[in-house]
């Protein structure tokens, strides 16, 4: 299977402080692959670095068949990334922001503009076509978000805790997006605090204290701790966290 | 009894959003009550109703039995609340953020430690960081730690858990339930139907409205359907299936498990023949008891 | 009421920013203007009409080219160049002789020189004036030397486009003044627009706490802070720049915490309409800091702007306290003399602290 990121002993040190202690792990393409840890387990960080906003301090780094080091803008070309907290402009309309973001990575006018319609007619945005970004329903806002994110058509897509807050159904409907994207060679790579979408993924690794504790698949997890459910395997190794940040 | 919060027909809009619409509610004492919806509910509007923070449009909000918008200087001295964000002073450290609320508060750190003494306890040890520095977890229980100094008789906390790893978020809920021992009324809003399970009532809530109030357990029982949590190795292209198929009420992702409801007078076992029609052959279904999730998602299509 | 303002202490602290701005910027900007006060005088250019054209006024001259401060552009030959020759802008000096003025000297041991500067830019104008004395004085001290005869030479200044001089200690006023606006009213209004930011102004209000209390809890370390800074700028004027003081201490003292007070109840004002860090700090930049620049009469002189501008400067609570502190050190007047002004900003203290107690929102919106 081909590999999309490939993580080889990634160290992140913060003066005394490991953020990420000699991470090891492999992505394949086309995979969804759950990315957990507690509060302060240095999610964030790893993330940072993958998408090449952040240096490791050591360690071997392909990303979308790319060196990190050597070919960052190459990474960036290849990858699309959203957000909870940032994803669009509240203050620009639908249109206006995927004119933006396809303009960011260099799409011609007329696809932005076939795009937008696709888009517009997918997620059934007919009637918010003229509102801004800000008037939008939470739910409505991620889910074009995240077709924002994959505008270019990334290898990657790496989704941080895409579906906080959002409503049962509106959370569905989005993990339904990323199977799709998934089914057409995307990798996803996604941060969540809801327990039961870690069933969703292909593979999840979860990250205590820095390190990666454990990683396989949600069944794998389950039988390997004697779990019913990804809530009680993630409880059970996060308990053991001794870091505070 | 005298309730402890009663709500009636509260109405908020901001422009031309419509925040909360026509909202009736009753608490009573000592109980632990949950605001349970996603963002967009209403829930933090309702809540600074609650706390004077907000002027209502329309209807009427009693906390202990004083007007939200006329007695508001009596709510001010009974009521704790904790914001949405987290609200404390980053550049001050632990101990100077809760002995400065203490002082606010004009209560002091001695009076009321014995209740916030099990919470405060967890983040003794980092009492000279600055709150700014602390993990999610630990700001969540210094929040609620200058939030309780005071010894309020009614606790708002406004999506306490949001953002919280699954870890702290059960010690954040082992923690209310102790509160709740002290008989201090809690209110606790979240956008996580299975923190409802955790609350003595629930209020389920979704833009603006409130679709059901009741004891979780009830809830339950209303649900009006036979639920089937259905398996394969292939879940998506089976939720494909399952979706664009006549005999299907609802499917649902549901964890490991896609929850089927049938449609009236269709069973499971109809439903099978359709499936190996189909050419579906590997999967198997398991008739189970509905959550408040599958409750919120029904009552959310009505 | 203690607790807050212990908190806001400790806050104000732990920025440093905050503290760069508090004491960096007064300190720099004294310097600064310190400076450019006394370092600037480098080959002013300077002109001659010497109707004498005898053997003290040639010497002079020569004394003045000599020196490194001066160079000699040009010898002028009427009276009407003169004009001509400071519009052309290179020249910022013409010293006059008049016929008969070795005679005079010789004779009576006195004569007059008539010295005509550019005083457009004041601190300049004042520097070469005072260089030039120096230099005359040292002719006297060289003929007395020589030949043991006391001389008197004496200068009859005259100003050129801005003959009423504005006095080289006019930058002390000013600087305080304007220091006094920034960290008061800014940081005011920063500081309450971030608990806003940050929610914790939704904490408060929901606690008893009282609006008054925020407020004062609020205006009390920062009028401490200002007050600090108000000594230390006076500090450095005493001893770095030699600033006079003949007025009574105390009063100035008690003026300089007036005009504090005011400027403070200003920045509560400007954060009761901002909700954020950003348009706190851009609405004191642009409403408060470029008006008490521009119209407080430090920089440009009133008297020169259209009279719309000269009657939006009343009601500028800085040109009224650089009255105040110019009156007070430099002339030595008591509150009898600067009652008006004094009176001035006291109304708009008393108005600024009225209207944001009254506009200081018990809710959110």
């Amino acid at each position: 299977m081909e590999i999309a990121i490939s993580v080889k002993n990634m160290v992140k040190k913060f003066g005394d402080f490991v953020a990420n202690d000699h991470l090891n792990f492999e992505v394949y393409q086309g995979e969804i692959f759950g990315f957990l840890g507690a509060n302060g387990a240095g999610k964030t960080t790893a993330i940072k670095i993958l998408c090449g906003i952040s240096s490791p301090s050591s360690g071997e780094l392909m990303v979308a068949g790319y060196n990190i080091y050597k070919n960052r803008d190459k990474v960036k070309k290849s990858i699309g990334y959203m957000s909870q907290k940032f994803s669009l402009y509240d203050d620009l309309s639908i249109a206006e922001n995927i004119e933006f973001y396809g303009g960011i990575y260099g799409l011609s006018r007329q696809i932005i503009k076939q795009k937008t319609a696709e888009y517009i007619h997918e997620l059934a945005l007919e009637s918010y076509e003229k509102m801004r970004v800000i008037d939008l329903p939470l739910g409505i806002k991620q889910k074009l978000a995240f077709s924002v994110a994959v505008i270019h058509q990334p290898k990657i897509v790496f989704l941080d805790e895409p579906t906080s807050g959002v409503d049962p159904i509106t959370r569905r409907q989005f993990w339904e997006m990323i199977y799709r994207e998934a089914a057409n060679g995307t990798t996803v790579f996604v941060t969540t605090h809801y327990m039961d979408e870690a069933e969703y993924c292909n593979r999840v690794s979860i990250m205590v204290d820095g390190r990666i504790e454990a990683l396989g698949t949600p069944s794998e997890l389950k039988n390997q701790y004697s779990a019913s459910s990804m809530e009680e395997v993630f409880i059970h190794l996060a308990r053991k966290a001794t870091r505070i940040d | 009894m005298q309730s402890a919060i009663s709500i009636q027909n509260l109405s908020k809009h901001y422009a031309d959003n419509q925040a909360l619409k026509s909202i009736n509610c009753e608490i009573q004492p000592g109980e632990l009550f949950g605001f349970i919806g996603p963002d967009g509910a209403g829930k933090t509007s309702l809540f600074r109703i609650l706390t004077s923070l907000l002027l209502p449009d329309q209807g009427q909000a009693k906390v202990l039995g004083f007007d939200v918008v006329s007695d508001y200087k009596a709510i001010r001295e009974q009521v704790g609340y904790m914001p949405g964000r987290f609200s404390l002073y980053q550049d001050l450290t632990v101990e100077e953020n809760l002995k400065f609320f203490a002082g606010v508060f004009k209560s002091n750190l001695a009076e009321n430690y014995y209740l916030i003494e099990d919470i405060y306890q967890q983040i003794l040890p980092f009492k000279h960081r600055r709150a700014g520095k602390l993990s999610g977890g630990m700001k969540q229980k210094l929040a609620l730690s200058c939030a309780l100094i005071h010894k309020p008789q009614v606790l708002l906390l406004d999506e306490p858990s949001t953002g919280v790893d699954a870890v702290s978020r059960k010690e954040l809920w082992e923690m209310l339930h102790k509160l709740k021992m002290e008989g201090i009324t809690i209110l606790v809003s979240t956008p996580y139907m299975d923190e409802a399970a955790k609350c003595d009532r629930v209020a389920l809530m979704q833009k603006g409205k409130i679709l059901s109030i009741d004891t979780p357990t009830n809830i339950i029982k209303a649900f009006p359907h036979t639920l089937g949590a259905v398996k394969s190795p292939l879940m998506n292209p089976l939720l494909q299936v399952l979706k664009q198929s006549k005999l299907i009420h609802s499917a649902y992702l549901f964890g490991e498990n896609i929850h089927v409801v049938c449609k009236l007078g269709i069973d499971f076992v109809q439903l099978e023949q359709e499936l190996i029609s189909k050419g579906v052959v590997e999967w198997q279904y398991q008739i189970i008891n509905a959550g408040i999730e599958d409750c919120f998602m029904e009552l959310m299509n009505k | 009421m203690k607790d807050f303002i212990i908190k806001e202490f400790k806050q104000i602290f732990r920025d440093y920013r905050s503290m760069i701005i508090l004491f960096g910027i007064p300190i720099a900007q004294v310097m600064l203007f310190g400076f450019a006060l006394t370092l600037d005088l480098n080959d002013a250019h300077f002109a001659v009409l010497d109707q004498a054209k005898d053997e003290h006024s040639r010497k002079i001259i020569e004394k003045m080219d000599a020196s490194s401060y001066f160079i000699l552009d040009r010898n002028l030959n009427s009276r009407e160049e003169i004009q001509k020759v400071f519009e052309g802008g290179v020249v910022r000096e013409v010293l006059v002789f008049k016929p008969g003025f070795s005679e005079n000297l010789d004779k009576t041991a006195s004569t007059e020189l008539q010295i005509i500067t550019d005083a457009s830019d004041p601190n300049t104008a004042n520097m070469m004036l005072n260089y030039t004395q120096a230099i005359i004085s040292n002719y006297e001290q060289s003929l007395l030397l020589a030949h043991g005869k006391q001389v008197l030479i004496i200068p009859e200044t005259q100003f050129k486009y801005n003959e009423n001089l504005k006095s080289v200690f006019m930058f002390v006023p000013g600087v305080i003044t304007i220091i006094l606006m920034l960290v008061s009213a800014m940081m005011t209004s920063i500081s309450i627009a971030r608990e806003k930011e940050m929610g914790t102004m939704e904490v408060l209000l929901v606690s008893p706490i009282k609006p008054i209390e925020i407020v004062i809890g609020k205006v009390m370390p920062y009028l401490l802070l200002s007050f600090v800074n108000f000594l230390l700028i006076l500090g450095l004027a005493f001893t770095v720049f030699k600033m006079p003081m003949d007025g009574n201490m105390l009063l100035l003292m008690a003026e300089a915490l007036l005009y504090i007070l005011m400027a403070l109840s200003l920045g509560i004002l400007i954060s009761t309409v901002s909700n954020s860090q950003q348009t706190a700090m851009l609405l004191s930049m642009f409403a408060l800091l470029l008006p008490t620049i521009l119209l407080s009469g430090f920089i440009f002189p009133i008297e020169n702007m259209p009279s719309i501008l000269i009657y939006l400067s009343h009601i500028m609570p800085s040109k009224w306290f650089i009255i105040i502190i110019k009156d007070v050190m430099l002339k030595g007047a008591g509150l009898k003399e600067v009652w008006f002004p004094t009176s001035i900003i006291l109304f708009q203290t008393v108005l600024f602290i009225s209207l944001s107690i009254k506009k200081f929102k018990i809710r959110l919106q």
